[in-house]
């Protein structure tokens, strides 16, 4: 089948795609984004985060045919151009990245969450975040980098 | 492969009529979409004959047991005798433990390219820990000469030691050249959990004997490690299980006896902690009731004990260079503890059981929990431990610019950082680019030991001072050709710093830019740390290791005693990490490693069942999540160790060693539960 929507702002479209195939596969495979990981393919790790008509999901859970015609903005959207988002900037600065591989999905998550509590507790950013997992870091750091995104954002 | 080369690795390339675990690999299949190759595999059909698996490690020592592999079943045996082996003691506590099976679970699951050279080589783009032990495996299963088989670095989503062992890397390989056309291959997560190795479970009987007034005079210790089907690094964990069976205490006396043994289990190989992470477990737990027997003060009866600078270990090694075992324990216990739960400000997250709303307080008991661990950093008993780097200086732009190249892998720990700041700090110069590592430079061993910052940190600084001499020396031959006498003087202060030689009273004698011009200063090196001693075989004894490590922890944790939930509440912890290159990454390696070992602790376990692993996914095994992972204090400590370069130690593994121990600690202490078992679950403090 072929599906087409909105990716990071651009019109895309994919030719014969298998009717099994995730947004996540549709997005790496055939789009070359390779920003969204895929550590699980069942929705436990959050690698895959993704929005999909601005409403954050796992890729990986979504079928690609459910992408028909929806706007999805993946980590490769959240910058501006060459700029780095707050977010992302903290993630760097905070130490937040070891290996790297939860880190666009966290960017994806945390994201979205300062969207809807600029100011958020750590409570509050640990149950934000608690769908994705990190083996790396014991997400001290990652907790710091939101609290930090957080500030900036403010204070801007 | 082991790296003693026991026994072929965990992945035959060959026709084979044996398959001796659940997840062998048998038949590849290529295609050109995951669902066709899916389908495609589901359609090959293989003729077994299914014999009773062998799965308990104890019945494989039986004389009668079915021997797996024509030398018997033993992988290794360690034998360590020191002192009276019929020494007095006043008080003796024995006990029985046993770690399950910990999966490293790296976030990226194994993956790679293979790209055929038309020539019969191949390229490999690859994830892994060690790019050259990786080569010479190739070749040597795929038929080739080592130089028709590249590797390139592609990007490393974790290791841990996952990634130690060959996984998809033949397989993509062979299907590449025989297809004639690239081939991709990455596994799904429940393919990673059975292609990789684990952590080897075991099962430990010890006995510790003291005087009564806490000083330990004897420990005998039987430590049995499942290795599974194959060797991997089987042989080197038991050995690393055996010499710090005893933990970071001083014993005159000791009688330790390892075996690793096959099974028809998975394969066990390299986790982080290698080997002490298991044997933390007893002997903290020997500690904790020593000091209950001698109604001594469970952190006091460690001190007592404490190694420090000049004590010898069970092995007859004697330790130098800063020991600070007692400083260690004395710091997580003045640290302030964490205020009891507030009952007016319910945080459900806070409690055992979570927002699952389990309870509001009711039956939960708090409890406190020490441990301290070591281990070696590096490779021991007597490998040939090395690493290499290149360092190129030259100008670009009208400015110096160095290229660090070396083949070590950044796994996460931050090696790439650290090479950068090694080379800009040694060069002074500011645009310093670490090239992508591969095979087009020597060997860096693997990410692995906590080794990289000392042995590849060393190789990169070796390199920048061979430069740094050759820039000088051009400087006086420059200078001096141009008359510039006054420079002269005392070019022995000359130093290289912002981008420019410096002369000792800060002013600038010239700059790389000027200097250098056209010129390109290239130099490669090798760095080998001290050399070790294998073990002696009836003995144990023997300089086995490099350098040692030292983290303790103190663990708070609520546990509700109803339902046997467990929350850790705080870490802490103390660890010299003899210089601190980068005291930022050096944090998340004292965080990420902890919460690795509140994994093995409370929640992380592959269960096996008859040889089959029963929970190859996110969904089953459970890992550590925002929600689970506590806040760690850190105190961290540089002491120096005058042996190693800029006298830094290995950070990365003791993290993980002792802050399991710590939480069983405190589990018991909140539950009054014995605990012989990790990870804990909930029937096992409730007596069911
Ligand atoms: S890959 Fe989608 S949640 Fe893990
Ligand atoms: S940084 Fe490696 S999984 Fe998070």
């Amino acid at each position: 089948m072929k599906v087409t929507f909105t990716v990071n702002g651009q019109r895309v479209s994919a030719d014969e795609v298998w009717e099994g195939e995730s947004l996540l596969y549709i997005l790496r495979e055939r789009l070359g984004l390779y920003g969204s990981k895929n550590a699980c393919e069942q929705g436990e790790c959050g690698s895959c985060s993704v929005y999909v008509d601005g409403t954050l999901v796992c890729a990986c859970l979504v079928l690609g045919g459910q992408a028909q015609g929806r706007d999805i903005v993946t980590v490769e959207g959240i910058a501006d151009g060459h700029a780095l988002h707050p977010v992302q900037q903290a993630f760097v600065e905070a130490g937040a990245v070891q290996c790297g591989f939860c880190t666009p999905g966290l960017i994806v998550a945390a994201h979205d969450l300062l969207r809807h509590t600029p100011e958020p507790t750590t409570v509050e950013i640990r149950e934000a975040l608690a769908g994705n997992i990190c083996r790396c870091t014991g997400y001290a750091k990652i907790l710091d980098a939101v609290h930090l995104a957080a500030e900036r954002m403010a204070s801007t | 492969m082991g790296r003693d080369g026991a026994q072929p690795a965990p992945l035959r390339t060959h026709r084979m009529d044996v398959v001796r675990y659940w997840g062998e690999a048998v038949a590849l299949v290529a295609a050109d979409h995951p669902e066709h190759a899916r389908r495609a595999a589901q359609a090959v059909r293989v003729e077994y004959e299914v014999l009773k698996p062998l799965s308990d490690p104890e019945e494989a020592l039986s004389d009668d047991a079915p021997r797996l592999h024509p030398d018997g079943n033993i992988t290794r045996r360690i034998k360590i005798r020191r002192g009276d082996q019929d020494p007095h003691a006043d008080v003796v506590v024995k006990g029985e433990y046993e770690v399950g099976m910990q999966d490293q679970a790296p976030l990226g699951p194994e993956s790679g390219l293979a790209i055929p050279d038309g020539e019969g080589g191949v390229d490999l783009y690859i994830a892994t820990q060690w790019l050259h032990v990786d080569r010479d495996q190739l070749a040597e299963c795929l038929g080739l000469p080592p130089e028709k088989v590249r590797l390139t670095m592609a990007g490393i989503g974790g290791a841990f030691g996952a990634r130690e062992d060959l996984s998809m890397q033949a397989h993509a390989c062979m299907l590449a050249l025989r297809c004639g056309r690239p081939v991709k291959m990455a596994y799904s997560r429940s393919e990673s959990f059975v292609g990789h190795v684990h952590r080897h479970p075991a099962r430990m009987r010890y006995e510790h004997g003291a005087t009564r007034d806490g000083k330990l005079m004897y420990v005998r210790a039987r430590i049995l490690l499942d290795g599974g089907a194959y060797a991997s690094s089987s042989t080197a964990v038991i050995s690393n299980a055996c010499c710090f069976a005893v933990g970071p205490y001083e014993c005159a006396n000791a009688a330790i006896d390892g075996w690793v043994v096959y099974t028809n289990n998975p394969p066990c190989g390299a986790m982080r902690g290698f080997g002490s992470v298991q044997n933390c477990y007893a002997h903290e737990a020997q500690m904790d009731k020593l000091a209950e027997a001698l109604g001594m003060d469970p952190v006091d009866v460690r001190i007592r004990n404490a190694l420090e600078t000049g004590s010898s270990l069970i092995t007859g090694q004697v330790i130098d260079g800063p020991v600070p075992v007692a400083e260690l324990l004395r710091r997580v216990k003045a640290m302030p503890q964490p205020a009891a739960a507030a009952s007016a400000h319910l945080d459900l997250t806070q409690m055992p059981g979570g927002v699952s709303n389990t309870t509001h307080g009711e039956a939960v008991r708090r409890g406190v929990g020490y441990a301290v661990g070591f281990k070696n950093v590096g490779y021991s008993e007597g490998f040939n431990d090395y690493s290499t780097a290149r360092v190129k200086l030259s100008v670009a732009g009208g400015r110096p610019r160095v290229e660090v190249h070396t083949a070590g892998a950044e796994v996460g720990q931050g090696l790439v950082t650290v090479q950068a700041q090694i080379a800009g700090t040694e060069l002074g110069v500011h645009d310093v680019a670490v090239l992508n590592a591969d095979t087009q430079v020597g060997s860096s061993g693997s990410s692995s030991a906590s080794r990289q910052t000392y042995i590849t940190g060393g190789a990169v600084k070796a390199a920048c001072e061979a430069v740094r001499e050759r820039v000088l020396a051009l400087a006086v031959s420059e200078l001096s050709g141009l008359g510039r006498a006054d420079s002269d003087a005392d070019e022995s202060g000359w130093r290289l710093e912002h981008d420019a030689i410096v002369a000792a009273d800060g002013s600038t004698v010239i700059t790389l830019a000027t200097l250098l011009g056209e010129e390109v200063i290239e130099e490669t090196r090798e760095f080998r740390p001290r050399r070790t001693a294998r073990l002696d075989a009836e003995t144990g004894q023997a300089n086995a290791h490099m350098q040692f490590a030292f983290a303790a922890h103190r663990a708070v944790v609520d546990v509700d005693t109803e339902l046997g939930l467990v929350k850790v509440v705080e870490l802490a912890t103390a660890q010299d990490v003899g210089k601190a290159i980068n005291p930022q990454a050096v944090e998340g390696q004292l965080e990420g490693g902890a919460a690795q070992g509140l994994g093995l602790a409370v929640m992380e376990e592959i269960q096996v069942k008859d040889g089959v692993i029963r929970n190859p996914s996110f969904t089953d095994y459970l890992l550590p999540t925002t929600l689970d992972m506590p806040p760690v204090r850190m105190d961290i400590l540089e002491l120096g160790d005058p042996n190693a370069p800029y006298g830094l130690k290995g950070v990365g593994e003791p993290p993980t060693i002792s802050s399991g121990p710590a939480i069983v600690s405190a589990i018991r202490s909140a539950s009054g539960r014995p605990v012989n078992r990790v990870p804990v679950r909930p029937h096992d403090l409730l007596g069911v």
